[in-house]
């Protein structure tokens, strides 16, 4: 009796600990960024928003944010619709050498992202093709496009088959079944898989840094804003994402997933 | 004859719409990696690649001590931080799965991995505000009288683990967790039948049948730690460089192409080897 206390108590004591050095640094982020003070270290000076307000004013970051979100976006529609389709003819035809064209289209999930836009640029550089959101946008889908057809590959069953032979002899041509039966029927992945990678575009660092020129994304501008050291805006900044993406999670959490968990 | 030509409408199809995603990872990704490797095999002059075939490059490699000392750097801290990762994200997600009522679970988990969505550049510059020189751990301790110089933390290897252990613990847990719920509690009556204690049911049952999550959070681990930039540069600064940091000198002032392409080969390959080493892990994961 009296060990079962002790291990359930040590049990709930590695918890606590863990739990705080997981949430250490982000505490600290956001505690820090309502600063009052030039330095977001202790001692807490007071509590002021004009961090946020300097964070809003600044044009380079706001431009960045919404470049952040137009790549994250395109490149994930791009991304999914390229996905979808390559899960479809993979999974509803025997194709010779489909298990190849699987390998080929997973293969960039193995290799670092340092690597796959060190080969885009080095060619692109030899072809004189100039940097710009489109380039980071043709990387980002590069290292989405595996995971959108993992994810949509991976949800297409042989029940569905059925339906959609109806709805072929019912007189509907190929795109009409995908349209109308199998996207719908599979949305809740393609959705994952959206998600997933607007999330993961949204945050990339390397590839947005090495393919952009004059237009950046919001991790690259960020970056740049930490040459000055540590500054309460880069906190302001980086609370705001952290939000974003808590609130985008806890949405995805309660309709998404909680609606599939259900069915 | 009708069925054949049926087929080859088919199989047209079946191409038509596998040929967008196959020509974009073809132009995109292979095309890009093959001119790479053979760039790495070309050399620099000045500000000229000279597309000379040689092995330059790789030779330089293992003769420059300040290059090979990068993937010792990347190696050693790699291996640092997916052992540790393992040991501190194991309890965790076993506490989780074992310990935390069923309804909370989930909830829990969420809560464990909820950093994971912080910006990943913003996520390094956080540690940087606790492990400054006037950051929170050095103003908290140097407060109570435990110190009295600050420690310097940032910009060494340890700011760099701290860094890295604190991203994949996450990552590990949620591997290891997802492993354990799958486990069926009859294992768990089977031994404790046989006569073996909590300890040996824990060492001979549970630890072997949760090896393929391990290993699959492993090797995510030590693929995503070894090519990353970010952390070690703003977390370890320009000590003890890692090949990313050294990959990424090559582009800057240097302009050194060829080099940057031979380094990534060298990295490739390194994450290759330790693909190798886990495939067997990992493929029980698949079945």
């Amino acid at each position: 009796m009296l060990r079962r206390v002790f291990v359930s108590g040590l049990s709930w004591a590695y918890l606590a600990l863990v739990y705080a050095f997981i949430f250490l640094p982000v505490a600290v982020l956001v505690l820090f960024s309502f600063q009052d003070g030039r330095l977001p270290v202790p001692p807490f000076n007071g509590f002021s928003t004009q961090w946020y307000e300097a964070v809003f004013a600044d044009r380079k970051l706001m431009a960045a944010l919404g470049n952040s979100m137009l790549v994250a976006i395109s490149s994930s529609v791009v991304s999914c619709v390229l996905g979808f389709l390559a899960a479809y003819s993979l999974a509803r035809y025997k194709l010779p050498g489909s298990a190849l064209q699987r390998g080929l289209l997973i293969a960039p999930m193995t290799v670092s992202y340092l690597i796959i836009a060190l080969g885009l640029l080095s060619l692109l550089n030899a072809l004189h093709m100039p940097l710009s959101l489109l380039t980071v946008g043709i990387g980002h889908v590069v290292i989405n496009l595996p995971l959108c057809f993992a994810i949509i590959y991976a949800s297409m069953g042989d029940h569905q088959i059925n339906i959609e032979r109806a709805a072929r002899d019912l007189g509907a041509n190929d795109f009409k079944v995908m349209a109308l039966v199998t996207a719908p029927m599979l949305m809740p992945s393609i959705l994952a898989a959206f998600f997933l990678s607007v999330t993961f575009s949204w945050d990339e660092f390397i590839i947005a840094f090495l393919l952009s020129r004059f237009d950046v994304t919001l991790p690259v501008e960020i970056w740049s804003m930490l040459r000055s050291g540590l500054n309460p805006k880069t906190n302001a900044i980086g609370s705001l994402v952290f939000l974003a993406s808590v609130a985008l999670l806890l949405i995805l959490e309660f309709s998404l997933f909680g609606r599939t968990k259900k069915q | 004859m009708t069925a054949t030509t049926l087929e080859d409408a088919d199989r047209r199809k079946a191409w038509g719409f596998a040929a967008p995603a196959l020509l974009w990872t073809l132009a995109f990704f292979v095309v890009p990696f093959l001119f790479m490797a053979a760039m790495s095999l070309w050399k620099r002059e000045g500000r000229e690649i000279v597309r000379v075939w040689n092995l330059d490059n790789y030779v330089r490699f293992f003769s420059e001590n300040a290059l090979l000392q990068g993937l010792v750097n990347s190696l050693e801290i790699t291996v640092i931080v997916t052992v540790l990762s393992v040991l501190l994200a194991y309890p965790l997600a076993w506490i989780i799965a074992e310990r935390v009522p069923k309804r909370f679970q989930r909830m829990a988990l969420i809560l464990a991995i909820l950093p994971f969505w912080t910006s990943y550049v913003v996520r390094s510059y956080s540690w940087l505000l606790v492990l400054s020189k006037n950051g929170v751990i050095n103003q908290m301790l140097t407060g109570v009288g435990l110190i009295a110089e600050p420690l310097e933390i940032a910009s060494t290897r340890t700011a760099t683990v701290i860094g890295f252990v604190h991203f994949f613990v996450m990552l590990l847990t949620l591997t290891i967790y997802s492993n354990l719920i799958q486990l069926s509690p009859n294992y768990r009556r089977a031994a404790a039948d046989l006569g073996a204690n909590a300890f040996q049911t824990f060492w001979h049952v549970i630890l072997p049948l949760t090896l393929p999550g391990i290993m699959t959070g492993a090797f995510l681990t030590f693929v995503l730690c070894i090519g990353d930039y970010v952390t070690p540069q703003i977390l370890g600064g320009n000590n003890e460089l890692v090949l990313p940091q050294i990959i990424m000198l090559q582009l800057g002032r240097r302009a050194d192409f060829p080099m940057a392409a031979a380094l990534s080969i060298i990295l490739m390959l390194a994450v290759t080897i330790a693909y190798v080493a886990c495939a067997r892990w990992l493929k029980i994961e698949r079945a």
